[in-house]
């Protein structure tokens, strides 16, 4: 059904055809659309789910984790200081194998106080042992939670997912959309059957004690399944087009990098706004294109180096920044080239940090950077400011 | 592409008019994408919202700033938004206003609506959104009166959804002898 949505309502007419047995999250704009529409789809008894409510996002990771652990199919959506709140609780639900689904919509994280997009929150937990999928539009955004719930309830894989959506250009963007109807999603998702669950039947226990003798392999097996995870993905590919009938890309998506001597590579919404400058400087007859990174986590090492291994001139464009170091995504490409023993150098572009605007111009400053020196770091769009004015926010000019 | 500026303050429903100027679009089968930029986040504070449009998926994500149609929603805003100089050259203005506004710039064209008026006389509220987007249908040609009052009952049920429809047929008929005036 065709409609005209917003990506939050999208999100929920999607957790809605996912029949969840359990809802629950706390408050966090830019998120809080997603379960605001959920708890009106409960309270109109259109989702037979338990709609929780809880005092912190602590509480409603916590909730989820124990829902899940009953072999419960459950959803939970959170932003920002929210998704950090919960960190712990993320941690948790991985290792004990927990299949939770959680939209991260993705914003800036504090001090100072900012509501709007960047990369910054979901990539703090990158290594929480949850799987990442990050959408470019809306669509994407529906197609991504079915998958979402396909990958993580798999027996062999059994982990913690997030489907991440840039806040407000997302979340808030009303986009033409084709909504999936119920009997096509029932056809593509079964329903959950849990392989361990809690049941005072047959009592069991999680998350106990993992003393040296054993932790180290409860590890090595998630790391396994990431890897396992990638294997995986494009047989979901296949089979979310011959049910949808629409292709969903899962691990990464070329845009014009055949020919390019000259490639960006990036993550989420972003990528549309670079596509359209790709298309405006190939008519100017430069040879540019885009790799776009869908899974982040399982990260698609092989697939990347493919698609880079040929291209002169790269550059990593990061919505994020581990301070005092690169941006995350860049970090990732310079070592996945370092152990392919490839000499590339790679740019690395720090952009749209608390939803400063990333224009035309900014993609076409990243291209034309990627003629000078490399560098890891290069702040793109920056404001000057001078010791004078105040001596922790220190810019000298260049 | 097209691309469309609400000038408005927080309250003011830009975001619920550039939706129902997207879902107009839609409605003829067009792509758009509807989006806000909040400011502050306090009542009364300016805030824009987008539309952009074309006949293939919109994948441009940045702000618009120089919009082949600006809608001013609340005419206070121009004392501090210089809406005209953002507009594209050829572009068109649309203000929500009694008074007539001085242009110092040739290739923009400026109408002024009592929208307001219009909307405290069939819904008792000076709500001038739709008023505005009926003028802008009868302007602009961009989406017809039938796509934007079905869009309009979309978003609005009921009493209100009518009284907002009549405020949309208003203000296209009074930009329709504007236009017809110039000529």
């Amino acid at each position: 059904m065709k409609v005209f949505m917003e990506g939050s309502h999208a999100v929920a007419e999607a957790v809605k055809r996912i029949k969840p047995g359990v809802v629950c999250a706390y408050p966090i704009t830019p998120q809080t659309h997603i379960v605001e529409r959920l708890s009106e789809m409960v309270a109109d008894g259109e989702l037979a789910a338990e709609f929780i409510n809880v005092e912190s996002e602590h509480s409603a990771a916590s909730v989820v984790l124990g829902s899940t652990a009953t072999g419960v199919r459950s959803f939970t959506a959170t932003s920002s200081q929210g998704l950090i709140l919960m960190s712990e609780v993320l941690f948790n639900i991985a290792g004990m194998r927990l299949p939770v689904v959680l939209t991260c919509v993705n914003r800036a994280l504090s001090a100072p106080i900012n509501i709007w997009n960047d990369h910054q929150d979901s990539m703090a937990i990158r290594d929480a042992g949850w799987m990442q999928f990050y959408a470019e539009n809306n669509q994407d955004v529906q197609d991504l939670h079915y998958v979402a719930y396909k990958i993580a309830e798999n027996k062999d894989v059994m982990l913690p997912c997030m489907v991440c959506m840039d806040g407000y250009i997302l979340s808030h963007g009303y986009e033409n959309l084709d909504l999936v109807e119920q009997d096509v999603v029932d056809k593509f998702l079964p329903k959950y059957d849990a392989l361990y669950k809690l049941d005072t039947e047959n009592p069991l226990t999680m998350g106990l004690l993992g003393a040296p003798d054993v932790y180290m392999e409860t590890r090595y097996a998630i790391h396994k399944t990431m890897e396992e995870v990638l294997a995986l993905l494009p047989g979901i590919e296949k089979e979310f087009e011959s049910i949808m009938g629409r292709k969903v890309p899962l691990i990464v998506e070329k845009y014009k990098t055949e020919d390019a001597d000259k490639v960006l590579v990036g993550m989420g919404s972003v990528a549309g706004t670079i596509k359209d400058t790709v298309d405006e400087l190939r008519a100017n007859g430069e040879r540019v294109g885009l790799l776009r990174i869908i899974a982040y986590r399982p990260f698609p090492k092989d697939v990347i180096y493919e698609a880079l291994k040929d291209i002169e001139k790269i550059g990593v464009v990061d919505k994020a920044i581990s301070l005092g170091s690169s941006g995350p995504l860049h970090l990732e490409i310079s070592a996945l080239l370092q152990e392919k023993k490839s000499a590339k150098s790679i740019n690395g572009f720090v952009v749209g940090l608390g939803g400063r605007d990333i224009k035309k111009e900014t993609v076409k400053e990243m291209f034309s950077l990627l003629d000078e020196e490399t560098k890891a770091v290069r702040f793109i769009d920056l404001k000057k400011w001078y010791k004078e004015e105040s001596p922790i926010m220190v810019l000298e000019e260049e | 592409m097209k691309e469309i500026t609400v000038y408005a303050r927080a309250g003011q429903g830009a975001i619920t008019t550039a939706v129902i100027v997207g879902g107009s679009y839609f409605k003829e089968d067009k792509f758009a994408y509807a989006f806000p930029h909040f400011g502050a986040a306090r009542m009364g504070a300016p805030m824009n919202a987008f539309i952009r449009v074309d006949e293939n998926p919109i994948r441009m994500r940045s702000k618009i700033y120089n919009p082949d149609y600006a809608l001013v929603i609340d005419a206070t805003l121009m004392k501090s938004q210089d809406v005209f100089s953002d507009t594209k050259d050829g572009g068109i203005v649309i203000i929500n206003s009694g008074k007539e506004y001085e242009l110092d710039k040739d290739n923009i064209k400026i109408f002024t609506i009592p929208a307001n008026q219009i909307a405290l006389e069939v819904i008792g509220r000076p709500l001038g959104n739709t008023a505005v987007l009926g003028a802008f249908a009868a302007i602009s040609k961009e989406i017809t009166i039938e796509s934007l009052e079905s869009a309009i009952l979309e978003r609005f049920k009921g009493e209100i959804g009518e009284k907002n429809a009549v405020c949309a047929h208003k203000g296209y008929q009074y930009a329709l002898d504007l236009k017809a005036n110039e000529n």
